[in-house]
Formats: structure tokens, sequence, C-alpha cells
């Protein structure tokens, strides 16, 4: 029984990862950046979250209020810091994204204090089954996140605008050629990745009710470790690396033997994968063109 | 002989100049007993390590043009693995400069072979994925020292350090930063250095032209991993203990704003940012209260942003090339000095991918008339 329960702990944990792994590797596919601020783009969106709740008291109303300062930052972010950038050194593009995370997170800091707030969504109790007994919280975000992911595949693969993002990730020059204005595709890429991360940060806080300027920074360096293990640029490989990633941190965390360790497995994990698989385990090997 | 003074090229001896200048006018008012603060102490320790720092983290990602997250894992090395070796020695040696010599060495030979563990996979991978190796080795780095052997390493209490006589510390820190800048100058102004160059500008293009690639990249990790090292171990002394949690990746990103701020590839502007920020920290440190103190990270991140923006956005290329200061220097300082340096085609000299100025070229093997070449690179050098 306690494995189930790690079971579905993992799952939960890993979907919250896969959530934001997803926003990384969209990101990583068509604008060719790795968005370093997106980690902190979850912490902005859990302090909306709240802000808004002590004010409302309506967790809805939050959670949108989160969902839509996120994608309006993450898209300006993306106007302001990495478009003058297209086309410049990945160095440069990658320092500004390190930049913009320092920002952001001084600028919570400065607002919000540095000491870590409590957040409460009240008690949602425990369901059990049998001899099973599960944090309701956990079973929402499991199903919650189920639920995104499915949407956004379907999203992706069959509208019009997902399509065009595969396709700008594929071959941007080819894409404009089609007529497809790659601009607006890439905003729409920072859009759907900050929204995501809105949730993940909403999904975290469920989880562990606390949160100050640094909140979003380490599950954002570890789903980025999520999208590389399933393969970066892959959205099924982004799902399935979170996922992973959760159960290996869930079931590590049990053993009281290398429990301390469960960061630094986990970026061991990280760095044998991109030694012997730098492609990822669903990624598709890319051949490097002079 | 005053002509071939003349002809000495002042620059590249202005970094040894200042620094040589600052260590003798410490060590004699050391030795005439007239102590500085014990505040000016902290601080002038505090920069001489935030040299060491940046000038190391500059060689990889100012010259080598690979970003390393993981800097301050080597300094963790260097400080722990350094510290833990000063206090097994100072029973037997006492406190003395002899400990601190070999915790120096142990420290910084240890962080170079972690230099060198993460350098072989910066062979396979570059770019992105490097960065977030290295980010990734800065983490389990510390996860390591926290919770393995705490009978050794002191576990989450940190490692107590040896209790050295912390009033000559500053001034055995700025001959560190001498002998820093003598290898890493050095190194950067021989063959070597110009084969890391090289592979910063076009990888393939040096490749193509016999550079092992494989070597010089193991080379940079190594030799700015080892100093890494070496502040750690300064780093450790400068502390009542050693706390791995402080090694995050706040402070390699700290070390990382040093070298963008002075200038990729700039070791005298290196110097400049390292001291100003760290002087900077450490007056607003006790100035500002509270949560206003991160006003000046949100200010050094605006800063950052705004110079990577400034000198790498294809879309300022023509406004750079119009008001850039160094153009304006250079503008007045051929028409006078040096009629070997660009006279046809001043724009070639910026498209030129590995950036030597003909003042800088100490030997040439091959005779070439550089500005008349038609090198027309398909995508603009990245310093300019």
């Amino acid at each position: 029984m306690d494995i189930l329960t790690t079971l579905i702990n993992g799952l939960s944990q890993g979907g919250v990862y896969a959530m934001i792994a997803i926003g990384y590797t969209m990101v990583y596919g068509i604008a060719k950046m790795l968005n370093f601020a997106h980690g902190d783009i979850i912490m902005v969106g859990g302090y909306t979250l709240l802000i808004f709740l002590n004010m409302t008291g309506n967790p809805l109303i939050a959670i949108a209020a989160a969902i839509v300062l996120c994608i309006v930052l993450g898209v300006v972010i993306e106007k302001v810091a990495y478009k003058p950038l297209r086309g410049a050194s990945p160095l440069a593009v990658l320092i500004t994204a390190i930049g913009v995370s320092y920002l952001l997170q001084s600028i919570a800091q400065i607002t919000q204090g540095s000491n870590a707030k409590m957040v409460t969504f009240g008690d949602m109790g425990v369901l059990k089954f049998g001899e099973l007994v599960i944090q309701t919280k956990t079973v929402v975000t499991l199903i919650s996140t189920i639920v995104i992911m499915v949407a956004l595949s379907i999203f992706i693969k069959y509208s019009k605008t997902g399509r065009a993002m595969i396709a700008t990730s594929e071959d941007r020059a080819a894409t404009q050629l089609m007529g497809i204005n790659v601009n607006k595709i890439i905003t729409i890429t920072f859009a759907i990745g900050s929204a995501l991360a809105a949730l993940a940060g909403f999904f975290s806080l469920l989880e562990t009710p606390q949160i100050s300027s640094t909140f979003g920074a380490m599950p954002g360096i570890k789903a980025f470790t999520a999208a590389v293990i399933g393969g970066i640029g892959s959205i099924p490989g982004a799902m399935f690396g979170g996922i992973l990633l959760g159960l290996i941190e869930c079931f590590t965390a049990k053993v009281p033997a290398i429990a301390p360790y469960t960061g630094a497995i986990e970026f061991g994990i990280l760095i044998i994968i991109l030694l012997v698989k730098p492609s990822g385990i669903l990624g598709k090997k890319r051949r490097e063109k002079v | 002989m005053i002509k071939q003074l003349k002809n000495v090229k002042w620059k590249h001896f202005v970094n040894y100049i200042v620094v040589g200048a600052a260590l003798i006018v410490f060590a004699i008012l050391r030795l005439v007993g007239e102590d500085v603060p014990r505040s000016t102490q902290f601080l002038l320790q505090n920069i001489s390590i935030a040299m060491i720092l940046a000038v190391s983290l500059n060689l990889v990602v100012g010259f080598l043009g690979e970003l390393s997250l993981g800097h301050a894992g080597f300094m963790c090395v260097g400080a722990y693995l350094g510290g833990k070796i000063a206090s097994l020695l100072e029973a037997t040696l006492g406190n003395g400069p002899l400990t601190l010599l070999l915790s120096l060495v142990v420290g910084g030979l240890c962080a170079a072979v972690c230099g060198v563990i993460i350098g072989l996979p910066a062979l396979r991978l570059k770019g992105d994925y490097l960065a977030i190796v290295t980010l990734a080795f800065g983490e389990i780095v510390k996860v390591i020292f926290q919770n393995a052997a705490p009978k050794v390493f002191g576990g989450t209490l940190g490692l107590p350090t040896p209790k050295y006589s912390r009033h000559e510390l500053y001034i055995y820190g700025f001959a560190l930063v001498l002998i820093t800048l003598f290898v890493i100058q050095n190194l950067m102004r021989s063959r070597h250095g110009r084969a890391i160059t090289a592979i910063r500008d076009n990888e393939i293009a040096a490749r193509a032209t016999g550079i092992n690639i494989t070597k010089y990249k193991l080379m940079a990790f190594t030799i700015s991993a080892f100093f890494a090292g070496i502040a750690g171990v300064l780093f450790s002394y400068t502390q009542s203990s050693v706390q791995a949690v402080k090694f995050g990746y706040n402070y390699s990103i700290e070390i990382l704003v040093m070298v963008v701020l002075g200038g990729m590839g700039n070791i005298t502007g290196s110097l400049i940012s390292a001291t100003l920020i760290t002087y900077l920290n450490t007056v607003l440190a006790t100035k500002l209260e509270g949560d206003s103190a991160v006003l000046k990270d949100m200010v050094y991140a605006i800063i950052l942003i705004t110079i990577i923006i400034y000198r790498n956005a294809p879309g300022l290329k023509g406004f750079r090339e119009k008001y850039n200061f160094k153009n304006l220097i250079s503008k007045i300082h051929t028409k006078h000095h040096d009629p070997a340096y660009v006279k046809d085609d001043e724009a070639a000299w910026d498209r030129v991918p590995t950036k030597i100025h003909m003042d800088e070229i100490l030997s040439v093997d091959v005779s070439v008339d550089v500005s008349k070449s038609t090198l027309t690179p398909d995508k603009p050098s990245k310093e300019d």
C-alpha cells in the first residue's frame, strides 16, 4: 500500500514537473533558446495567486488572475528581452535569460519580502479506497495534469496554430516562406508556456503551501532536467521525463540511506543522459549542420 | 632605450602594475606594522577572491565562449578539501603560510580534477546543454558535501576551518590575484590562448585548421576550475566554517554578472567589475537594511540584460558601429601611431572572426596581408 501511495504521489509530482517541462521544451523547440526565467514565472504566478486569494478569497479567480498575469509577463519578457537577440549568439541569449530570472527574483524579493509566505487553499481532506489513503489534492493534481496534457496534445496536433508551431520548430525559414508569421507563433508559444507555468505554480503550492522568491528556481531546473531526459523539443518527451523524474524523486525520498541525495541523483541522471544520449529518450537525433 | 620603452605595449602590463602596486603597498603597510582596519581587510580579502573568480570564469565564458554555471561548485570543492587539509596540517605545521600554501595547492588541484571531469562532457556538449551540465555539477557538489561523511566534512553544520591569523590574508589574496593574472593573461597571449578564442569564434573552422578542440576545451575548463578552487580555499580561510549552501547557483550567477559587466573576454574589465561589485555589496549591505538590499541585485540584473542586448542584438548593429567608443578611440589613435593598422578598409577589421589587433600579433608564421584579405564570414563576429 505504501508503494502505491508513493506511486500516486510520484505521478502527481511528475505531472507538475511535466507541465513546467512542456513550457521549456516548447520554447526550446520553437525559439531555440533555453528560457531560464521560466521557473521564475512559476514564482510570479504563485505570488499572484497569493495576493488575489487574500483579496477575493476565491481560488478560481486567483488562478485565473495568475494565468493572465503570467501570460502577459511571458509575452513581455519575450518581446523586450529575447526578441532583439534573435539571431545573436546562443551565449548572449542564455545570459539574458539568466538576467531576466535574476531580475524577477529580485523584484519579488523587494516587493514581497525575503521570508517565505504561507498560502492555504483550505484542507481538501483525504480519499479512502479500502486501505489506500490518498490526499485529495494529489488526485486533483494528477487528474488536472492529465486533462491539460491531453488537451495540449490535441491542440498541437490538430489545430492550425499547433501545426504551425511544429512547422516552426522543424524549419523556421521554410515555415516563414509558407506564409506563417513566425514571430506570432513564438509569442503564442511563450504565452502557452507561461500559462502552464502559472498552473504548475498553483499545483506546487497545493502540495507545499509555502512561497518565497526562489520558489520557482528548483522546480524550474528540475523540469528542465525532465525535458532533457525526455528529449528536448518533444512534448511527449517532456511529459514522460517529468513523470519519470517525479517518480524517481518520490521513490528515492522513501529510502532513508539515499534520501538526502535525491537532488544529486536527479542531476546525475541528467548528466549521464546528456553524455550517453544527448537527444534524450524520446528525442529525435539531430545532425549538426555546418 | 627610451624608444624601446615607447614600444612596450603598456596595456599588456596595466593589470600587473595596478595589482602589483596594491600588493606592494599592502605588504609595506604590514611590514611597518601599520595595520589597515579590520573592515578594510575584510573588504580586500573579498575583493581578491572575487577577482580570482571573475578572471578564471572569464577564461571559460569570455575566451572559450561556453557558459559555466558551476563556478561556485569548483569553489566549493576547493573550500572543503583545501579547508580540510589545512585543519589536518594545522597540528604538524602550525598556522603559518606553509599550511596555507599546501592547502591552496591541494584545493586547487582537487577542483582542477573536477574541472577535467566536467570538461569531459564539454567535449560532447555545447551551449545550453553544457551550461545545464555545469549547473547540475554545482548542485551535486553542494548536496554531496552537505550530506556525505558528516564526520569528515561536518554535514549541515559546515566544516570548521583553522583559526588562521587573518591579518595577512588579504596580502596573500592579492599575491594570488597576481599569479592568476600571470597564468591566464600569458595563456591567452600564447598560441594556446588563440586556439581557445578560435574555438569560440568558429568551432568548425578551428577544427579545420587543425586545432585540437578537445584538448583546448579541457585545458580552459581545468585551469578555470583550478583557480576557482584556489579562490575557494582562500574563502574557507575567511570564514569560521565552510557552508555548502553558500556555493549555490546564485553565487555562480553573481560571478557571471561580474564577468559580463566587466566585458566578456576582457580581463581588466573583470578586475574592475569584481572590485566594484564587491565594494558595492559590502557598502550597501551595511547601508541598506533588509529587503531593500536586494535593490542592487535588481540593478545588476537590469544592467546585465541591457549590456547583453546592446552588445549582441543584430538589430542594433548599425547603431553600435556608429557610436562605438572603441572605434572612436582607435580612429584617433591610428591616425597618429600605427600606420600598419587599418588603412584602406576599416570595417573589414571588425569582420575578421578572431579579434586580434595588429599590435597584439607577436609572431606570424606565414606572412599574409590580413588587411587585404577578402574574408566575408556569413555570420557577424561575436564581439562587435
